[in-house]
């Protein structure tokens, strides 16, 4: 604390690891890889920290959690109150505490970390999340009811953070879900060994307890329109979460063939509906014996380390930059390569060749060289040509990138979206072009991360809430 | 939770369940489809709608026992409830007066035909209606057809009822006949709709045809149901279920809807072995 006079510290310059589990064992199951901090590693870990004045770590947080406080209470073994302070500003900690990027945010500013390793900041945050879990969450105060109802569309990071801070404030809240199950992204996307469902069901649980009613087999567009929730549906305010739910593919021939699946479409078969189970469960997956995952990022290392668990001999990711551009977490990265997965760096597929039946049997690739940097900063892929070379593999999971997913733009008037199909919304309050109607997240951002999808609905509900509350009576 | 409150056998094998859902049957239109779910652990399986009723709320489908969940949905009785289900989901048929139309429907198809028909008609047009089955026991909703037509045509593969033969002859003698037919709606098994759309582009007869892709979401997400439409990647779900049959790559598609097929079978034997049946009755795989 400022002005207080502390004992010098002894320097630990290392993290204390995560304990994981064995890469061999793992990759034969689903279960979650990093097992958690015991209680005696989490406080050592927490006492690293030098609780520096300037605390820069908090300016690397999206949504701005008081890092150093949620830090000392950790450290002091108040874990009750450092997941309480986390919660001020962080509503779905033990989700952000497993899949934020750390490393390009708060950790990446921590004062430890210019000479030695930054405090494990993530790994913290999980082991309160996970103590307050395990404990059932408090109860959380809900403002008196102010009458007002608010439908949020897709139950995504976005759209429950959002539900959550408008359903406290005391708004009715419903949220539609295309799916059949709520948790978007965090349910259909990442995987169970990252993630497990049983954690989101928990911070769905809560937001019941809050009041928020869920409908799933709710595609907003189809049943109904924004509009027409506006105009006769009951509902004063949407907030519109819907995600990145469109695949991009690489627009090459022979992409249709059997054996190429867009990553959505792998990780929805093996996530949500459990195709690992089959035929335990219903619905089927094919991975044959080498597969080849187009990509660099999260959603790619998802991929590949899904198809090693569904029996896949041979993993590859072919990335057209080197390993630096890959945009993944490292961690992620880390244990891909630990469990055996392998890397094509500077190399990407012109065409997928395939059988008179239609299977996959190899890609044709072209090497590529880095250039001048482009408009993210990292250096321009460029083809070298005459290094065509076929590259022999029975499946190939498209992981470059999802984009906007258009029903609900398309079937809403007087909604503005740019070139790409992104709703335009004020970056600070969330707000679209059609009055009363907010959006946030990935739908509106393009594909990010879970943590300013969360910052987003936050941010929106605030803006929603006084939105609500200046309207007066309009019905 | 989605009950059903209505269930007729059309056919051996072939099932009509009529299904609360309320939000859906709100908007449904012809042409468009439902995605729904048994229970816990089950597929999401698209089916097209046969028919809805606004007032009370309801979706119709038809359905033929081909698979796993097909069969077990057989087995739900009036009163018995779906755990999910969701739409209506792709985009409706395109109905206005375009004058002289023939919609075609083979086995199954004959129902998610209908209600196309039907508005067809009540928009104006001519309907020319052709039916078709592999027989007179699997033929079912002549009827109805019989009254959301003008005019209808029946065949069966082996001749027990109606013209002996395929609907693609009957079609081709409506052409022959009537030389102002301004477009052609096929629905029923892959290799019918693309027989029938080899013939009518032999006439420069525009015809639309119905996919049933393998699909997961159904709302374009994941992109299983992807198919070449005039060398462009559409995907079934959101840009169809309706195509212009003279673009639609058959042949792709046709691969691409047994991609899972050893799997759909093993899980039939195993359920199948589970329900105690013998596989002595010709059911127990797929043809």
């Amino acid at each position: 604390m400022a002005g207080e006079k502390r004992p010098p510290k002894t320097i630990i310059p290392k993290k204390y690891p995560m304990p994981v589990q064995d890469p061999q064992r793992r990759i034969k199951n689903f279960e979650e890889v990093a097992l958690g901090y015991p209680e005696d590693t989490v406080i050592a870990e927490a006492k690293r920290c030098l609780d520096c004045k300037n605390a820069p770590c908090r300016q690397g947080c999206p949504v701005d959690v008081d890092i150093p406080a949620f830090i000392r209470l950790a450290a002091q073994g108040d874990f009750a109150g450092a997941i309480q302070k986390i919660k001020e500003t962080n509503a779905l900690p033990a989700i952000c505490g497993r899949v934020c990027p750390q490393e390009n945010q708060c950790e990446k500013f921590c004062t430890l970390g210019k000479k030695y390793e930054p405090v494990a900041i993530g790994r913290v945050e999980r082991y309160c999340a996970d103590w307050e879990l395990a404990r059932g969450a408090l109860p959380q105060r809900v403002a008196s009811p102010t009458g007002k109802r608010v439908a949020v569309v897709g139950s995504g990071p976005a759209g429950l953070t959002c539900a959550a801070d408008l359903a406290k404030a005391g708004h009715g809240v419903t949220v539609f879900e295309a799916l059949h199950v709520p948790g978007g992204v965090l349910m259909y996307g990442i995987p169970e060994f990252r993630l497990p469902k049983r954690v989101v069901q928990a911070e769905v649980d809560n937001l019941k307890k809050l009041g928020v009613r869920i409908e799933v087999n709710a595609v907003v567009g189809k049943f109904a329109t924004v509009d027409e929730l506006l105009n006769g549906g009951g509902f004063d305010a949407v907030f519109i979460g819907t995600g990145a739910g469109l695949p991009y593919f690489m627009k090459i021939p022979g992409e249709n063939a059997c054996g190429v699946y867009s990553a959505n479409e792998f990780l929805t078969r093996t996530n949500l509906m459990k195709a690992y189970l089959f035929p335990g469960c219903d619905t089927p997956i094919r991975v044959g014996r080498k597969v080849a995952v187009l990509g660099g990022g999260n959603v790619a290392m998802d991929s590949a380390r899904t198809a090693l668990r569904l029996g896949a001999e041979e993993s590859w990711i072919v990335y057209r930059r080197s390993r630096r551009e890959m945009p993944a977490r490292r961690e992620e990265v880390e244990h891909a390569v630990e469990e055996g997965v392998k890397f094509a760096f500077l190399t990407s597929p012109t065409r997928i060749i395939h059988d008179h039946n239609y299977w996959v049997t190899g890609m044709e690739c072209l090497r590529y060289e880095l250039g001048e940097p482009d408009a993210s900063g990292r250096r321009r892929p460029v083809p070298i040509p005459g290094t065509e070379f076929v590259m022999e593999v029975d499946t190939v999971v498209v992981a470059i990138g999802q984009g906007p997913n258009p029903l609900v733009p398309r079937t809403t008037s007087g909604l503005e979206v740019n070139r790409k199909g992104n709703i335009v919304a004020d970056p600070v309050s969330g707000a679209t072009s059609k009055p009363g109607v907010f959006a946030g997240g990935d739908i509106v951002t393009g594909a990010a991360t879970v943590i300013l999808a969360m910052g987003a609905g936050r941010a929106a509900a605030k803006a929603m809430h006084s939105y609500l509350t200046q309207k007066g009576a309009v019905r | 939770m989605y009950k059903i409150v209505h269930k007729e056998i059309l056919a051996p094998t072939i099932n009509l369940i009529e299904i609360e859902a309320p939000l859906v049957a709100g908007k449904a239109e012809a042409g468009q489809f439902v995605i729904l779910r048994l229970g816990e652990g089950g597929e999401r399986i698209p089916l097209t709608i046969a028919d809805f009723d606004r007032e009370k709320g309801t979706i119709t489908c038809v359905f033929q026992e081909v698979g796993k969940t097909t069969k077990q949905l057989g087995t739900l009785e009036v009163g018995d409830e779906l755990k999910d289900f969701a739409g209506p989901l792709g985009l409706p048929s395109r109905i206005q007066n375009y004058g002289s139309v023939v919609c075609v429907g083979g086995g199954v198809g004959v129902a998610p035909v209908y209600p196309i028909a039907r508005a067809l008609k009540e928009a104006g047009n001519e309907v020319t209606g052709i039916i078709g089955a592999r027989n007179r026991e699997l033929l079912f909703w002549e009827d109805r057809m019989q009254a959301a037509c003008t005019r209808l045509l029946v065949a069966t593969d082996d001749g027990s009822y109606g013209h002996h033969g395929f609907v693609t002859d009957l079609l081709r003698e409506v052409i022959g006949e009537k030389k102002e037919l301004d477009l052609c709606i096929a629905i029923g098994p892959l290799p019918m709709m693309r027989a029938v759309s080899n013939l009518t582009r032999e006439y420069g007869l525009k015809t639309v045809v119905s996919l049933n892709s393998i699909m997961v979401d159904g709302t374009g997400m994941c992109g299983c149901c992807r198919v070449t439409v005039g060398g462009e990647t559409k995907f079934t779900c959101v840009d169809g279920p309706e195509f212009d049959g003279h673009l639609v790559d058959f042949e792709e598609m046709a691969r691409r809807s047994v991609i899972y097929k050893p799997m759909e079978q093993l899980a039939l034997e195993l359920y199948l072995e589970g329900t105690g049946h013998r596989c002595s009755c010709g059911q127990g795989g797929e043809k």
